[in-house]
């Protein structure tokens, strides 16, 4: 009998290329994704070394980081985010690669139109130059973001040369309790192992409250895998999967065949793990960030907590220079902080589901009036089911902002951006300082939670509301 | 890429953990579409002030540190995005070596591809340049990778560890490309045999 394998050891062991003892290993990938600010230095890079795209069939891109969310006909009034625009599809055209661009009816945020498209399927490998490219691991691929001088690498080898990272396995027992998302369950991991925890690993996430999730959840769960600082995460593909990726532009053809290949991927029972750690989802609550790394997180019925509640040095200095920044101090109830700005939408949240919870959250009520709340769908896609569903109307109608699709005030680089001192409720995934604007202050939260502190214009803990689903 | 073998240069304190990339280099200066040019750029929102002068707060800006080459700093720097823009920033600003605790491991590759020697030091040896620095500002170090050793003029060394395959390839300037293209019957053998599986995944 072979040795058990798991989910990860299998896809690793099926794009090894070449691989020598205390060399790192030289492997395949299946699925290269590229957007417009990692990719022109890359292309660039080929062109002075007189290099071609390898396998351009397999090179997939859009523009997602920098467009405008605004109406598509009016022009681009951003010079340079137009030149690196411009750049992506002179590129595109030059080393025939499929671009969706702002006319696309399937542009939209990289990691949501991939998954739309049936281009992440499990087993292969992706890559993008995009640390959270771990979403597309929700399928069961291993799915890691890479730093441009690889995306070059990709483009001309399609293989890269990879240190083997270590497995670690995060299982979640039991059932999430009401009112308890897939972003709380990820942030919670975050808070337990820390922004660094994952560090050097490939993330299983596994266990009943793992397998209860839908697509898109699954896809929340591992898109924060990189803020646990790991290479990569992923779940098992099981039926669910395969019914997700059915009759997708790009599933494959001889689908019953792949699909057979897929239900062999999941890791072996006694397959050994590097490390892991078990969680109950039952003792799980909704969580909001208090400070300016994801971990630094807690439960929504909590108080804000104080530098001398940690007990590493780093920590504390952390947690003082973060309540700093977020004007923050300790041991208020974080149901008291109000915020001005909410921002539903980033690869993390702004797939139809999460626009649906939210819809239905927000049903007939009013965003309060000291708040301005945007919703950016994730992609073009999302954007027309939506419509087609009257998500639009309800938002719009309780005084939601509804825009195009695009990364927006994930980490405003386009014209969305915030002003020193505003505080934000957003569904991203980074509250990094600065990260929505220089001196905004953000929490992460559920796309529920982020609509809750819409309405009510301060957190709220929605587990009281009686209205979750 | 260029080589680096040894470097000796000026000690810069980044009293600091989990520096992410959005600080090393604020994303409104991403738009770009060369490599260069990014160095302006470095710890924007903490080296300037609002009005755009050199912020006095700011440790780096001190006069004593100018010109400075090898960066100290704390645990888990790096992390946040995999921007290349970060290292590019880094290189352009005049650092050739960057000294931590622990690096995020996207950024950590990122600065061998660009030149970049990341140096993880333990805790307490971190905690000992911080020292120096601070008693004496503008305190050299000589990093030697040929040797795997970093040394003071006042007698401090430390023995570093480099993984061989980043550590030769740093050494000879070495362009990963190059080295892949050089295994193209392995590549062209592997698609071959992915090819021939009955159930193409592709
Ligand atoms: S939505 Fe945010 S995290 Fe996601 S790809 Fe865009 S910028 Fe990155």
């Amino acid at each position: 009998m072979n040795t058990p394998k798991t989910l990860f050891q299998k896809i690793w062991d099926a794009h090894v290329v070449h691989e020598a003892p205390g060399k790192p290993s030289l492997i395949y990938i299946d699925r290269h994704l590229i957007h417009e600010v990692t990719s022109p230095q890359a292309f660039e890079g080929l062109r002075l070394a007189g290099r071609t795209v390898r396998r351009p069939e397999l090179t997939f891109a859009t523009m997602d980081h920098n467009v405008p969310t605004t109406d598509r006909a009016l022009p681009i009034k951003d010079q340079t985010s137009l030149r690196q625009m411009e750049a992506l599809s002179e590129n595109c055209r030059t080393f025939g690669v499929t671009l969706f661009d702002l006319d696309s009816p399937h542009q939209g945020i990289i990691h949501v139109i991939s998954p739309e498209l049936g281009l992440t399927l499990p087993g292969l490998t992706v890559v993008c130059g995009d640390s959270h490219t771990s979403t597309h691991g929700a399928f069961g691929a291993l799915a890691f973001g890479i730093g441009t001088s690889e995306v070059e690498h990709v483009l001309a080898t399609q293989c890269l040369i990879q240190e083997k990272p270590k497995n670690f396995l995060i299982d979640i027992e039991g059932k999430r309790p009401q009112g308890v998302e897939a972003k709380d369950l990820i942030l919670s991991i975050i808070g337990r192992i820390g922004t660094s925890g994952g560090a050097g690993s490939v993330l299983e996430f596994a266990g009943e409250a793992i397998r209860d999730l839908s697509m898109e959840e699954r896809m929340t769960v591992c898109n924060m895998s990189i803020e646990a600082g790991a290479r990569a995460g992923m779940i098992a593909p099981d039926e669910k999967t395969i019914e997700y990726i059915k009759n997708r532009m790009y599933a494959p053809v001889d689908f019953e065949n792949a699909a057979e290949a897929w239900r062999k991927l999941p890791s072996d029972p006694g397959a050994v793990f590097d490390q892991s750690v078990q969680i109950s989802a039952a003792t799980l609550a909704p969580q909001v960030t208090w400070g300016t790394n994801p971990g630094q997180v807690i439960s929504v019925d909590a108080t804000v907590p104080s530098p001398t509640d940690f007990s590493d040095e780093n920590d504390r200095k952390s947690a003082e220079r973060a309540l700093e920044y977020m004007g923050l101090k300790s041991g208020t109830p974080i149901e008291s902080i109000e915020v001005d700005h909410v921002f539903i939408g980033s690869c993390t949240n702004s797939r139809i589901e999460d626009l649906r919870r939210v819809a239905h959250f927000v049903n007939g009520k009013k965003v309060s009036a000291k708040v301005h709340a945007m919703v950016v769908p994730g992609s073009q896609a999302v954007k027309k089911v939506a419509e087609e569903e009257g998500i639009d109307r309800i938002l719009k109608e309780a005084g939601f902002d509804w825009r195009e699709s695009g990364c927006s005030m994930c980490l405003a680089m386009n014209p969305d951006v915030l002003q020193p001192g505003d505080r934000c409720a957003s569904t991203s995934n980074r509250n990094f300082e600065g990260r929505q604007g220089a001196g905004a202050r953000t929490h992460l939260v559920s796309p529920v939670m982020a609509a809750a502190a819409a309405l009510e214009g301060h957190f709220v803990d929605i587990r009281q509301s009686g209205q979750v689903l | 890429m260029e080589p680096f073998k040894v470097t000796k240069g000026i000690v810069a304190p980044l009293d600091l953990p989990n520096v992410d990339t959005d600080q090393i280099i604020p994303k409104q200066f991403l738009k770009r579409i060369e490599r260069t040019g990014f160095g302006q750029f470095l710890f924007f929102d903490w080296r300037f002030t609002k009005d755009g002068q050199p912020d006095k707060k700011f440790e780096m800006n001190a006069a004593p540190y100018q010109g400075a080459s090898i960066l100290i700093t704390r645990a888990n720097f790096g992390c946040g995005s995999s921007r290349e823009h970060a290292p590019w920033a880094l290189m352009d600003y005049g650092f050739r070596c960057i000294i931590a605790p622990s690096f995020a491991d996207i950024f950590y590759n990122n600065c061998f591809k660009n030149g970049i020697l990341p140096v993880r030091l333990s805790e307490a040896e971190v905690d000992t340049l911080f020292k120096e620095v601070r008693q004496a500002p503008g305190f050299k170090l000589t990093v030697d990778l040929e040797q795997e050793k970093i040394f003071s003029d006042n007698g401090l060394t430390f023995t570093i560890k480099i993984p061989s395959f980043q550590r030769t390839g740093l050494l000879n300037g070495l362009d990963d490309i190059a080295v892949t293209l050089a295994q193209e019957d392995k590549i062209r053998d592997f698609e071959l045999k992915q090819l021939k599986v009955p159930t193409p995944l592709l």
